[in-house]
């Protein structure tokens, strides 16, 4: 892989990437321990494990696979001592389109990934834990393997870690090229060697029917390894990089028609979407003005150039008060953007510039969801591939004068219809295309 | 297009016990359920024959305890696995918005015409192989996303991936695969 990591912009705080940002840095654990490499395990098997839990919640560390739930949260779901087996799986099957940071952990720093499983283990009574990565990272599933093993061999790892008596397997499952896999209760599906159908929520949230049936954490890769540095550095400290809910780093990963595409790990709410597109990825391309924002990955909702929100925020006088912020003013966290009607997501920007079509963009990613529905819902199966067809038709073809009413129709009846999540991630692009450039579906009417 | 996929032959009369050996070792790293084994049994299965035959999948259910429809419904599902012999080489271009903006649709078509593939070739996934050359050395298909935008457009091929692909880059890239 090409190195995304040129030396930290001022507004960069690496911490996950602190270490694979050093020159001469490799995935073995001699490289990892010569970096303070699994001190915060050893730290974290000398607490009570309600102790740590009480950190990452202290921490506000929020999922970095998307959904953005409090890990701290999801954690205290699970009850220690209730004489029943639990799992952590991690979320190695990054597809969301737009998002590329857990590949750079996963190739770069699998010790980090493992050191902060261990803990999240130790804090929720787990003994048996699997990694799932998706296949298209081959090479990634052989290090973080090799990786496993070579912590095992130190004894971070297998019966009786260090000493404390506690236990824990860790195991690597790879994917088979479905983005449905990445939805939580899917990806247990396919880890129980199933077709991937998500399960229907209640009843089976992780936490109480999750793997084989048993209490289950599911986290992304990114979040895992935050708990190691909310340990090392304590939840206060770490708090205080973000904002007020949304603590710590998020790795901001923007593609698209900027000059500097990569990731940046920045603080939670530590730069604007302004300020990253122009200051951090170097502005957009020569003589081009932009178009269009994703913000979360694809399946966030789309923002226009130009466009002024209104977002609640606290007053001289202590009162919230409706503030006019313009879009390249917004920062980039949880609230602010939930706030502008979108979310900040697995941190996939992409960012688009006027030379772009935006039934084109649609049109593509109409295509990734007409062929990612797993096709257990009929909105969702149907409707997916039927949004895709229209686009398609509007660009071969041109528009039918109700097509984007009928677009929208469909969106609409599969947002909240649906098993899982993906009918929103699916339906939130047509929604908000049509609703934020109804220009440009006009324009092709027939 | 070829069909150099020779049904005559069962896949499972050739196993190894080295194999056996690894089949069993994956099964061991399910101790709570032999059936979570079926995924990394067919990559095992496909790594090591190419493809997966009906015998292999008769193997694989069996070695799990299972019928043979488990495992048919995971490889008709899911878009890794294959029913029929591939290219030696397997080129995955990402198709995906971030991969398209920086000009994945003329990267592949170019793939296409470097090892002799009609670009409007389809891949229909349900088990089939992706669009192969008639010497059975390349095949090229669009993938989504493999997740590396920042670098785009970039291609899988093989266990490589290739990243920042011009069209110009591709006749040396297909070169060194030869």
């Amino acid at each position: 892989m090409v190195s995304l990591l040129p030396t930290p912009h001022p507004k960069e705080r690496r911490i996950i990437f602190g270490n694979i940002s050093k020159p001469g840095y490799s995935p073995d654990i001699e490289t990892y321990l010569a970096h303070g490499g699994y001190e915060s395990l050893k730290k974290a098997l000398g607490m009570k494990p309600a102790e740590i839990i009480d950190m990452v919640k202290a921490a506000n560390l929020r999922g970095r696979g998307g959904a953005g739930f409090p890990a701290g949260a999801k954690w205290s779901f699970i009850k220690y001592d209730d004489g029943k087996p639990h799992y952590i799986v991690v979320n190695g099957d990054e597809s969301e389109p737009g998002t590329f940071k857990d590949r750079y952990i996963l190739h770069q720093d699998p010790h980090q990934l493992i050191e902060g499983l261990a803990i999240a283990a130790f804090a929720t009574n787990v003994h048996l834990s699997y990694i799932y990565i998706r296949c298209e990272f081959p090479k990634a599933a052989k290090i973080v393997w090799e990786a496993i093993k070579e912590a095992k061999a130190k004894g971070f790892l297998g019966k009786n870690i260090l000493g404390s008596g506690f236990d824990l397997d860790i195991y690597v499952h790879q994917g088979a090229g479905a983005y449905i896999c990445g939805e939580e209760t899917s990806l247990l599906e396919s880890l129980e060697g199933k077709r991937p159908y998500p399960r229907i929520k209640p009843p089976y949230f992780p936490a109480v029917l999750g793997l084989y049936m048993k209490p289950t954490i599911v986290n992304n890769v990114e979040t895992i390894c935050h708990v190691k540095h909310i340990l090392a550095m304590g939840p206060e400290e770490y708090a205080k990089m973000g904002t007020p809910g949304d603590g710590g780093t998020r790795t901001m990963c923007v593609s698209g028609d900027v000059q500097r595409p990569g990731f940046y790990e920045i603080p939670c709410g530590g730069v604007t979407l302004g300020e990253l597109i122009n200051d951090v990825c170097g502005g957009l391309k020569p003589g081009r003005s932009l178009k269009a924002v994703i913000p979360g990955g694809s399946s966030a909702k789309v923002l226009r150039a130009g466009e002024v929100f209104k977002i609640k925020s606290k007053g001289p006088d202590g009162t919230m008060v409706d503030k006019d912020v313009p879009l390249l003013d917004l920062t980039m966290d949880a609230a602010t953007l939930q706030a502008a009607g979108t979310m900040v997501g697995s941190g996939g920007v992409m960012i688009m510039d006027d030379s772009r079509d935006m039934v084109w963009a649609l049109n593509n990613l109409n295509q990734f969801y007409a062929h990612e529905s797993c096709g257990q819902c009929t909105p969702c199966r149907e409707g997916s591939l039927w949004m895709s067809k229209v686009t398609t038709r509007i660009l071969d073809e041109g528009s039918r004068t109700d097509d984007a009413k009928n677009l929208k129709n469909i969106a609409d009846n599969i947002a909240g219809r649906t098993i899982c999540a993906f009918g929103e991630a699916c339906s939130w692009p047509t929604q908000s295309f049509l609703a934020k450039f109804p220009d440009e579906f006009e324009k092709r009417v027939k | 297009m070829r069909a150099m996929t020779d049904m005559k032959t069962r896949q499972a009369d050739a196993l190894t016990p080295e194999f056996v050996a690894e089949a069993d070792e994956l099964v061991s790293h399910y101790p709570v359920s032999k059936r979570s084994a079926s995924l990394p049994l067919l990559h095992l299965w496909q790594n090591h024959f190419g493809f997966i035959d009906d015998s292999g999948m008769e193997w694989i259910a069996a070695k799990l305890d299972l019928t043979p429809i488990n495992i048919i419904e995971l490889v008709t599902f899911y878009p890794w696995f294959r029913r029929e012999q591939a290219g030696k080489t397997i080129i995955r271009v990402c198709r995906t918005l971030a991969c398209a903006l920086a000009g994945s649709y003329q990267v592949k078509d170019n793939f296409c015409q470097a090892v002799g593939i009609d670009p409007g070739c389809e891949h229909h996934g349900f088990g089939h192989a992706p669009p192969t050359n008639t010497d059975g050395s390349f095949s090229v298909e669009f993938v989504e996303c493999l997740a590396s935008c920042g670098s785009a457009p970039v291609a899988l091929i093989n266990d490589d991936l290739v990243e920042n692909i011009t069209p110009s880059d591709i006749p040396a890239i297909v070169e060194q695969y030869k």
